[in-house]
């Protein structure tokens, strides 16, 4: 019987603590996976919008300076292997800049595989290809990632109305959700570094377990665990302790620990963290992020598998430790989810404090005001929003426990949403302004002027398997896989 | 659903009967999350007669009433018996989501503790501990 596999999430997200791997490796030198997750729905738009700032940083640079920061981990013979979706838009330029930093290390001898082949802009951009297009979440079986059967008709938006022909012009990415199956050739391949571009969450999990364990593609069950294992840490800190119910109580939740996963042979695993890290791993904080992001629970779509969450179980194994078991699995869909984006114009959100009596009715007549002002000045905005914080405003309509004239202070968040740039630039001068000619008692205005943000348009949809061809390169690249 | 499950779920801690009714997060624990437009919150019970009382009383229905301020769309509720949970779908409740949307929670991040508040009503908990 093969031994566990023990994988390692250090990033939920984009943005998350830069010294989680560090930190990790440290405390538990015989990880043998790291696993990295940089990309939320609408990331690698974001990435393209920085690449058209500057051609070479398509990707998330944060895991250079991770991979820089594990340099004296590797060079005391640190044997930990990583597979991370850091490479975005441009997971070759993203291997480039590792390479640099391994060379700066004299750590040479350790190799960076690349899986590409996600990128289906151009294939999205005709529009001719057989794609369907897909329920999310809310409307279906719509997991984190992954596919569902494709229906022989042209790629068609979740929004009502807009056909794919109205958005073509204005597509930015479109990535196809690659499996587990390349991050396996790579590692078989004697990678010590996987720089994947667009992958489903848990394939970074799965891909090790099929490398480590040797299972065949038709393991469906075993790969239904080795995905909940990888849903399961997917977001870091989301399965020990963070962002649970009763996070009050949780011990150490200034500090909490990155969650590691144990698998078995079997396909079952063990969620842990590791000794002397702040957080809780309990049955009922795994038992959220198993259901986090879930559609049908029946059917879990996966690039690798179909699994069912209805057989699974929740058992503590120690302190800290929890067994997860009895996933089921079936074959997956003979189709990739697509996640693709196209610009839709632009927003900003003015934030200012207002403190006195009538606070609430103060911070919304100023609001509203400054939104007459700027109508009147020539503005023209498809949406805005004005919210008062502290009054429920997160939820407005559902969850008030008093009344708001009780409030002596709230915070006033203006946002405006134009096609165009200008009206929303000069929205995000007019929130200062409010210090003088608002009322008296307005502060909070210590960050400078918002931000123009661009909007994004999300397009999920499918693509069939047949139209994708995954690329597994090693670095330098003189050697390319192209799977089947 | 009957009338008297209407009147069981109804969120109005003004109503004579307040004393009467606690929060939901007494009886159960939540998490949300996104996907486009759309969120997931997930409910689970805290002890067996509370997953008790979830599956007969926080119907599709109820939560969709709950919710319905915000503009979502036809509810669906998954039963997980094996975790004690109720998964629930909440179509376009997020104003367009991630990128798109102006409110201060364009990705449900709130939505789990937002159904946590909802009175229930404590009478008809304990009875659902004596099943």
């Amino acid at each position: 019987m093969i031994r566990p596999v023990k994988i390692a999430n250090a990033a939920g997200f984009w943005g998350d603590q830069p010294d989680a791997a560090a930190r990790l490796v440290a405390a538990q030198p015989d990880l043998d996976f790291l696993t990295l997750d940089y990309l939320a729905e609408v990331s690698l738009s974001i990435m393209a919008i920085i690449r058209a700032k500057d051609p070479s940083a398509g990707y998330a640079r944060d895991f250079v300076d991770v991979l820089r920061s594990l340099g004296p981990f590797y060079q005391a013979g640190g044997k930990t292997k990583i597979v991370t979706n850091a490479g975005g838009l441009d997971p070759a330029a993203c291997a480039r800049a590792c390479q640099e930093v391994l060379k700066a290390a004299k750590l040479d001898h350790l190799k960076i595989f690349t899986v590409s082949g996600d990128d289906v802009l151009s294939v999205v951009g005709r529009g001719l290809s057989p794609i369907g297009s897909i329920p999310d979440v809310g409307r279906k079986a719509r997991p984190t990632a992954g596919s569902a059967p494709a229906e022989a008709k042209p790629f068609a938006n979740l929004d009502p109305g807009a056909p794919l022909s109205s958005i073509a012009p204005r597509l930015v990415t479109a990535n196809a959700y690659l499996g587990a199956a390349p991050i396996a050739d790579a590692l078989r391949a004697g990678a010590d570094f996987v720089i994947t571009g667009r992958v489903a969450d848990p394939s970074l999990t799965v891909g090790p377990c099929l490398a480590h364990f040797g299972w065949k593609p038709t393991d469906y069950d075993r790969l239904a665990g080795a995905t909940v294992a990888g849903h399961l840490i997917e977001c870091g800190t989301q399965v020990t302790g963070g962002f649970s119910t009763d996070w009050l109580d949780i011990p150490g939740n200034d500090d909490i620990g990155f969650p590691i996963v144990e698998v078995s042979a079997d396909g079952s695993c063990v969620v842990a963290k590791p000794a002397g890290t702040g957080g809780a791993v309990t049955v009922p904080i795994v038992k959220e992020q198993l259901l986090y992001e879930i559609g049908d629970p029946a059917n879990y779509l996966s690039p690798d598998v179909t699994v069912s969450f209805l057989t699974l179980k929740a058992e503590s194994a120690g302190e800290n430790r929890v067994r997860v078991s009895g996933a089921t699995g079936r074959a997956p869909t003979d189709s990739y989810k697509v996640s693709a984006t196209y610009r839709d114009g632009y927003k900003a959100h003015g934030l200012i404090t207002i403190f006195g009596h009538d606070a609430v009715r103060k911070a919304r007549q100023a609001g509203e005001g400054l939104l007459r002002r700027l109508h009147s000045r020539g503005c023209v905005f498809r949406e805005t929003l004005i919210e008062c914080l502290g009054t429920g405003a997160s939820v407005r309509g559902i969850v008030s426990r008093m009344s708001d004239t009780h409030l002596v202070e709230t915070v006033l968040r203006v946002s405006v949403a134009a096609d165009t740039k200008e009206s929303v630039e000069r929205f995000t001068k007019e929130i200062a302004p409010l210090i003088t000619c608002g009322p008296q008692g307005v502060t909070g205005y210590a960050t400078g002027r918002p931000k123009v943000l661009p909007i994004f348009g999300y397009w999920p949809g499918l693509i069939s398997k047949s139209l994708v061809k995954p690329i597994v390169q090693s670095l330098p690249a003189n050697h390319t896989n192209e799977r089947e | 659903m009957s009338a008297n499950k209407s009147k069981t779920i109804r969120a109005d801690s003004r109503n004579s009967r307040a004393k009467l009714r606690i929060p939901l997060r007494e009886i159960a624990h939540a998490r949300s999350g996104d996907k486009g437009n759309s969120a997931n919150v997930a409910v689970f019970a805290r002890s067996p007669a509370a997953y008790a009382w979830l599956r007969e009383y926080l119907t599709a229905a109820a939560v969709e009433t709950y919710f319905k301020p915000l503009g979502v769309g036809a509810v669906t509720r998954y039963e997980v018996p094996n975790l004690e949970a109720l998964n629930f779908l909440l179509p376009d409740i997020l104003a367009g989501g991630g990128s798109r949307s102006l409110r201060i929670d364009s990705q449900g991040k709130t939505l789990g503790m937002a159904l946590l508040e909802m009175p229930v009503d404590a009478a008809k908990v304990c009875r659902s501990d004596k099943l």
